[in-house]
């Protein structure tokens, strides 16, 4: 993915030569002046935080993204007219210009298959298969009004993740720590873990850094053995001798800046200095089996067992220690068939968890300042695919939910026509929730801009506009 | 036509004008330009036609400049009003944007008829709009005269001294010659010098020592490898298709070929003309061919719900992107949706030089390596003396053969084809396109087993059986004509059913009492690629055969049309008779199965065994059977009169006759055993040019699915014309791209080679020259080299030769801090290059200090270590194939790793490696703990630091001193100083309680981490 542009562009001459400077004296008072001084030489560090346009109101994100496109008919957007119209064909004006990617769009409706009720102070419906969202429902902002563009996974991953459905531009997450920075020393700051069945259709680009420099790229973590690729010292290399041969790599490196005078190895020595922390914080991170017993029970965790509920686990764990973004990639939700036994089985995976994160957040204190977000990269059919038990891609509508970080709790916002087709109120189209999830991180959407052959881009590309309705 | 539409824009005007203010007053109001109509200009015009762009020369915000559009009390002579009226044959303005209104137009018109008044003061200052400096041809320009006169080896260095002196400032020394040695090693071949060749060039006292040793480096092989990476990141070479799927492909033809262009020093046009249009040139080589693997590099998506014409636009936005970024040093795909905001390019003219690249099959043709052609060479002579020995014992064989040809010329039934859709659920996900000649090509997903539906609809007739052709198409795997990665595929059950045309589900299925095929081959177990896991796999009872097994009711057998290397690629049939005749009516549904259950157990890989293009047909006559002659030698001996025939034509026609004569058995024997002897070969992805060029429109939005006005093959006008006279097609386009009289192609190659030897590029904005670029540094010296590139031949070697030769490549890298405030990127180059080598030269360096590097060029791609779990789900999104090398593979250029998109090999990743989605001039350069992460721990490293403790243990003389420096200078070149050598042996003294081998190991580790050993200093 990454190409293009250099790391410390858009820095004046003038601050990379200062950078130089501090270090080039620090060198002189030996190795500890050296590590403070470019540990604070701040402006210089890509990843040091910077502050956004305005005051922000969320300063983390945790994005569960439940790829596959989960059903909205099946979970949040009940539509008992549906049921009514079971095996009969959409009006034929709905289909107009609409494309499905596998059926024909004349297929038969099919009706929503679980049960709905109200939850909460707030009242809004959920499906019988989200027991424990329903518990945390008042904090939560649904929008059921949410359209995209693309119909098929990879385009439709990119588009919810990038901004465009091509291939080469920054994922959100990218684009979120190349305006903030990161609050992390010894992690990175954008954090990636997929479960599930399957990995993302889209791939790596999904988290990654586009034409931005690559530090903004999402870091794959894993839920077991090495959370980070080559974490762990080689066989037959303890934590002494990885000690040693790190202080001998610095002093020889720092004889050669001394003897070339180039800053780039000062840059060097702190990554390598990173790189051990790293060795260290990242291990203790994944380490969930000090977590008391109530709370790995609220998530339904398992320490050792790599789940869908560990990830959100620690999620939280990496969200406290000031990772900027945190993504879960789960995917699992392509029903094309066995719509009724798979989602059964995805919610039981997920739910639980989900609702555990929020709640856990909450009573942290950390939700009013970590966005979460859930959701898909495009909704359902109301159409049938196949037999009787299953839906196939559809862009049109779907359900995305929210919770802290700024969101307006409590609330469902937007509707859907009778069968769940159409946006009739409310429309945010992927751009706007963009620019929406940009505002709380403290972001004018169109302000936040890497210049990139000879054009300014965006998130947002030339569209987006802030959902005030969604915001507390 | 004008008329009538000039007459239908009056009648509107004066409709429209009558909501005018002031329109019922009589005479009408006088029109004010600043109040009325520059308003209308600003909205619509001006984004084109203003401060910022001047399309066509015209502004239409500066009086002396609309002048020549306006003719005052004649609007309809006045180019202005012309063109927003949409008058005459041109395009109505605004291009691409809504046409004025009504009554803006019809004020215009007033304001002309006027008069035309236009106050100065609301006249923009026409300053003479200089045209942007990279939209003129380079000029060779003056070499400039500086103060110090011993300094400067070449022209460039006169430039760049000239430039320095201008600020004050002077050259740095000469780097040493180790330095310097390794510079150019790295530079020119990526690997950094060996021991040997360090000793060599430090004893040749000789003035030309330098000189030597470039042109020692330009001859390896290995410059080829090293600078046929850069312009791989351009051609966004991968060895998958990306998207969802990301299968593997096989293209590495293509990034040997681009090796060994560059080996050969294959002048840059030439080189450009082969990739763009190889297949155009006359008589192309294999070479050629695989050159046009440059634009097939655009990913592939084969996901389910996909319309294959949306993904073929897409790779055809990729390729007109790569094309500017790589060989126009431009942007261009902004016009894919809009006129382009910067540089003079309007939507149009982007779709007209799309339309020049909108020619081709996406197609797939063997290839095959030198030694694999000598023995196909060898096959063929064989084949060949052995059928003039036959027509040299039988004097008669022409008249024998004539006779033959009159039996049989007639005795085929007569066929219907009949046009067929797919049922929508049963077809998997493959999409069966309609073609013209009435056959089914699929494309898209390839399910591994399906069992499609294909309904028939035709005109009241009696069938007694159906015919299934399967045809070649040049967009199949090798040609099909199935959709195997061999371009075969296999019938497991072919069945024919009817149904009432107002109760389509009602089916009344048809039994098929006999089956007849072109080609029978014996029974034969599956081939470990379509292998499916099941438990009649393991028995071995998934088998393919001759066309009976087709209609034996079984899901386990198939009929199969593998028959070797070259002859599976043939076209076949089958004919299946009903057991009763079916009498069609106009109500009736005529429904046929093509059951495809012979693939492999995973639908998202290679794996599928499908039929590839199809075509149905219908006869009534009684019994048939299938022709047993190729369709070509058929379509001869009916259509093409003995006489007329070329000699490869009456060849066909003799090589089939021959194997029906009895007596030649046994030399028909030898044939078919020589055929077995072909090789295999691989695949290739090329441009293969279509017989009807497709029709080019310009897409609203960039949108496949909204076309609007169709256009020809052209190019745009601020850039320089096409060759006057020349046919308007890809390889006239081919040869525009590198004309001497182009203002860009040379620059952006040059300045990308510059680029990669001092980290920017004379214009930082390596992939774009355009308006939006950065300010070159030295202007001139961009002009001068591109000027003396394409003097030499556009031989890139000697560009390469002329930039390491010069005093300013030379200079030491070392850096005063008074420097570094002064120029901290090195912009003026009062100093040599220093920075971090690419990712590949990084896993080199590891691998050719430590001896592991196994320097074999060329070849499939392979498998160092990677960690497993990266390619199963859920990290990747289908399992992917990454057999780890345990062998000297293991050890192969980073250029050989092989490169899925959607999970780049994460070494390479860490190190800013492009992954291949989009074409990419200009690489980041990012320093990360995760680099630091890999370089410690990552396996192969840790490999090279044991092979390079043990080597160092092994060959570095006795004492720790000569070790230690032995194996500092396998990484570095340079021997240690006393501080480096103290550090080093204490470090080692402090291990050695550890054992000698896991001691030496540890320093070699140290060493191999050293920000010097992955720099070019």
């Amino acid at each position: 993915m990454p190409c293009h542009d250099y790391l410390y562009r858009g820095l004046t001459p003038q601050g990379v030569a200062r950078r130089w400077f501090l270090e080039k004296c620090g060198i002189g008072l030996g190795a500890i002046a050296l590590h403070s001084l470019t540990a604070s030489a701040a402006s210089t560090d890509p990843l040091a935080p910077k502050a956004p346009h305005y005051t922000p109101k969320a300063k983390h994100v945790i994005f569960l993204f439940m790829a596959g496109a989960p059903s909205h008919l099946e979970l949040f957007d009940n539509k008992p007219k549906l049921a009514e119209y079971d095996g009969t064909l959409p009006p034929a004006d709905l289909l107009k210009g609409y494309r499905a990617a596998f059926i024909n769009p004349n297929s038969k409706l099919l009706g929503p298959k679980f049960k709905f009720a109200k939850y909460g102070q707030s009242g809004a419906e959920l499906s019988e298969l989200l027991p424990y969202t329903a518990k945390v429902v008042d904090d939560l902002t649904i929008v059921k009004s949410m359209v995209t563009d693309a119909f098929n996974h990879a385009p439709g991953q990119l588009l919810m993740n990038t901004g465009s459905q091509q291939f080469g531009r920054p994922s959100m997450g990218a684009w979120v720590t190349y305006g903030l920075g990161s609050e992390s020393k010894d992690l990175p700051a954008f954090v990636v873990f997929s479960s599930g069945k399957k990995g993302p259709s889209g791939g790596n680009s999904c988290w990654g850094s586009g034409f931005l420099p690559t530090v903004y790229q999402g870091v794959q973590f894993r839920g077991s053995g090495d959370p980070v690729l080559y974490l762990s010292n080689p066989p037959g290399v303890d934590e002494e001798l990885q000690r040693d041969s790190l202080n001998s790599i610095r002093k020889l490196n720092e004889m050669r800046l001394a003897a070339t005078g180039d800053p780039e190895i000062s840059t060097r020595i702190n990554s390598f200095e990173m790189a051990f922390r790293m060795q260290t914080s990242a291990p203790e991170l994944m380490d969930l089996s000090k977590e008391p017993e109530h709370i790995l029970k609220m998530y339904g965790a398992e320490p050792g067992k790599p789940s869908f509920a560990n990830n959100c686990l620690l999620a939280r764990r990496l969200v406290e220690r000031g990772v900027r973004f945190v993504q879960l990639y789960h995917e699992a939700w392509d029903q094309h068939g066995n719509l009724v036994k798979d989602l059964k089985q995805n919610c039981k995976d997920t739910d639980q968890a989900c609702a555990a994160l929020v709640q856990d957040l909450k009573q942290r204190g950390l939700l009013k300042e970590t966005l979460v977000i859930w959701g898909g990269e495009f909704g359902r059919t109301p159409m049938v695919q196949g037999g009787s038990d299953g839906r196939d891609h559809h862009p049109n509508a779907f359900t995305m939910w929210f919770a802290g970080g700024g969101m307006k709790p409590g609330i469902t916002l937007g509707e859907t026509d009778e069968l769940g087709f159409n946006v009739v109120s409310n429309k945010v189209h992927v751009h706007d929730l963009h620019a929406t999830i940009l505002h709380l991180l403290g972001f004018d959407h169109k302000k936040l801009t890497y210049r990139f052959q000879g054009r300014d881009f965006r998130l947002t590309d030339v569209a987006g506009n802030v959902i005030q309705e969604m915001l507390a | 036509m004008g008329r009538m539409r000039r007459l239908g824009w009056l009648v509107l005007a004066a409709a429209a004008g009558s909501g005018l203010p002031g329109q019922n007053a009589s005479p009408p109001e006088r029109v004010d330009f600043v109040r009325d109509v520059k308003p209308v200009l600003e909205q619509s015009c001006y984004s084109c036609h203003g401060p910022k762009l001047q399309m066509g020369g015209l502004r239409l915000d500066a009086k002396e400049s609309a002048a020549k559009a306006i003719h005052p009390g004649k609007p309809d002579e006045s180019s202005l009003y012309q063109r927003i009226a949409g008058m005459g044959d041109q395009p109505r303005m605004p291009m691409g944007g809504k046409p004025l209104d009504a009554a803006q137009t019809a004020l215009i018109k007033r304001w002309i008829e006027q008069g035309a008044e236009w106050p100065d003061h609301a006249s923009a200052k026409v300053e003479v709009v200089q045209e942007h400096w990279a939209f003129r041809p380079p000029q060779r320009p003056p070499i400039p005269k500086t103060r110090n006169k011993t300094w400067a080896k070449n022209p460039i260095d006169q430039f760049i001294l000239a430039r320095l002196e201008q600020e004050g400032l002077s050259p740095s020394p000469p780097a040493d010659k180790v330095t310097l040695l390794r510079r150019l090693s790295l530079d020119l071949t990526g690997l950094p010098p060996t021991i040997e060749e360090v000793d060599a060039f430090l004893r040749d006292r000789s003035k030309n020592s330098m000189e030597k040793q470039i042109d020692r480096l330009l001859a390896s092989p290995h410059y080829g490898e090293r600078w046929g990476r850069h312009w791989l990141d351009a051609a966004r070479y991968a060895d998958s298709d990306g998207f969802e799927k990301d299968k593997q492909r096989w293209v590495w033809f293509y990034r040997d070929w681009v090796v060994n262009a560059l080996n050969k020093d294959l002048p840059y046009d030439r080189f450009v003309i082969e990739q763009v249009a190889g297949d155009l040139l006359p008589n192309p080589t294999q070479d050629q061919l695989v050159a046009t693997g440059f634009l097939r590099n655009s990913m592939i998506n084969e996901e389910g719900g996909i319309d294959p014409e949306q993904f073929r636009m897409e790779a055809m936005f990729d390729r007109m992107d790569a094309i500017g970024k790589s060989i126009l040093g431009l942007t261009i795909q902004c016009a894919q949706c809009h006129n382009h905001k910067y540089d003079p390019l309007t939507q149009e003219e982007y779709y007209r030089l799309f339309a020049f690249l909108n020619d081709s099959h996406e197609a797939n043709i063997a290839v095959y390596t030198p030694a694999e052609h000598q023995k196909r060479a060898e096959i063929f002579r064989a084949i060949a003396d052995i059928e003039a020995g036959l027509k040299h014992r039988m004097p008669d064989w022409a008249e024998r053969m004539a006779k033959w040809e009159d039996q049989v010329r007639n005795d085929q039934p007569d066929w219907t084809i009949v046009n067929a859709t797919a049922e929508d659920i049963s077809t998997g996900g493959q999409k069966y396109l309609p073609m013209e000649d009435g056959s089914l090509l699929a494309q898209g997903y390839a399910p591994t087993k399906h069992r499609v539906q294909l309904i028939v609809k035709t005109d009241p007739r009696k069938i007694t059986a159906v015919r299934l052709e399967l045809l070649n198409d040049p967009n199949l795997p090798l040609g099909g004509p199935g959709r195997s990665i061999k371009g075969t595929g296999a019938l497991t059950e072919f069945e024919v059913a009817t149904a009432p045309a107002d109760a389509p589900e009602k089916t009344t299925k048809h039994k098929i009492i006999r089956a007849t095929a072109d080609i029978s081959l014996p029974e034969a177990p599956l081939e470990p690629m379509f292998h499916d896991k099941s438990e009649e796999q393991k028995k071995g009872l998934r088998v393919t055969g001759p066309i009976e097994y087709a209609i034996d009711g079984k899901d386990t057998t198939a009929w199969g049309i593998d028959a070797g290397p070259v002859l599976r690629n043939q076209p076949r049939k089958a004919v299946f008779v009903l057991e009763k005749p079916i009498e069609l009516t106009k109500d009736t549904l005529l429904y046929v199965y093509l059951s495809q259950k012979h693939g492999g157990w995973n639908s998202d890989d290679n794996q599928n065994n499908n039929l590839g293009r199809i075509r149905l047909s219908v006869t009534d006559a009684p019994d048939p059977v299938a022709d047993p002659l190729p369709a070509n030698v058929r379509q001869i001996i009916t259509s093409i009169p003995r006489e007329k025939r070329t000699p490869e034509q009456m060849q066909a026609v003799f090589s089939y006759w021959r194997t029906t004569v009895p007596q030649w058995a046994e030399a028909n024997e030898k044939i078919a055993a020589l055929w077995k002897q072909h090789p295999e070969g691989s695949s290739q992805l090329v441009l293969q040019r279509r017989e009807k060029p497709r029709q080019t429109h310009v897409l609203m939005r960039g949108d496949f699915l909204k076309p609007g006005k169709a256009v020809e093959p052209g190019v745009p006008a601020f850039l320089h014309p096409l060759p006057p006279g020349e046919p308007l097609n890809r390889l006239t386009f081919a040869k525009w791209l590198v004309a001497r009289n182009s203002p860009t192609t040379a620059r952006a190659i040059v300045n990308r080679v510059w680029q990669a030897y001092f980290g920017t590029g004379l214009v930082e904005t390596s992939e774009d020259l355009g308006r939006q670029s950065e300010k070159p540094s030295h202007p001139e010296l961009l002009d001068w080299l591109a000027v003396e590139f394409m003097d030499s031949g556009w031989s890139l070697k000697k560009l390469h030769r002329l930039i390491v030769t010069s005093a300013t490549y030379q200079q030491t890298s070392r850096v005063t801090p008074e420097l570094y405030q002064r120029d901290p990127y090195n912009r003026l180059l009062a100093r040599g290059p220093r920075f971090r080598v690419e990712a590949e030269i990084v896993r080199d360096i590891a691998l050719a200090a430590s001896g592991l590097l196994n320097p074999k060029i060329g070849g499939p791609s392979v498998y160092p270590p990677a960690p497993e779990f990266l390619f199963q789900p859920p990290a990747s999104y289908g399992p992917k194939i990454w057999n780890e090398e345990h062998g000297p593979d293991r050890y192969r250029r980073a250029i050989y790793t092989f490169r899925y998109r959607s999970v780049p090999y994460p070494m390479l990743q860490t190190f800013d490696a492009p992954n291949g989605d989009m074409s990419c001039v200009r690489r980041v350069r990012s320093n990360t703990p995760l680099q630091a992460l890999t370089t410690l721990n990552e396996p192969l490293f840790f490999e090279a630091a044991k092979a390079l403790g043990a080597i160092a243990l092994k060959n570095g003389g006795m004492r720790d001193e000569d070790r230690i420096t032995y194996a500092f200078r396998r990484c570095l070149a340079r021997k240690p100083n006393a501080e480096e050598l103290a550090e080093l042996t204490a470090f080692l003294n402090k291990q050695r309680p550890r054992g000698e081998e896991a001691a030496w190991t540890a320093l070699a580790r140290v060493l191999l981490n050293l920000d010097e050993t992955i720099s070019k200093e």
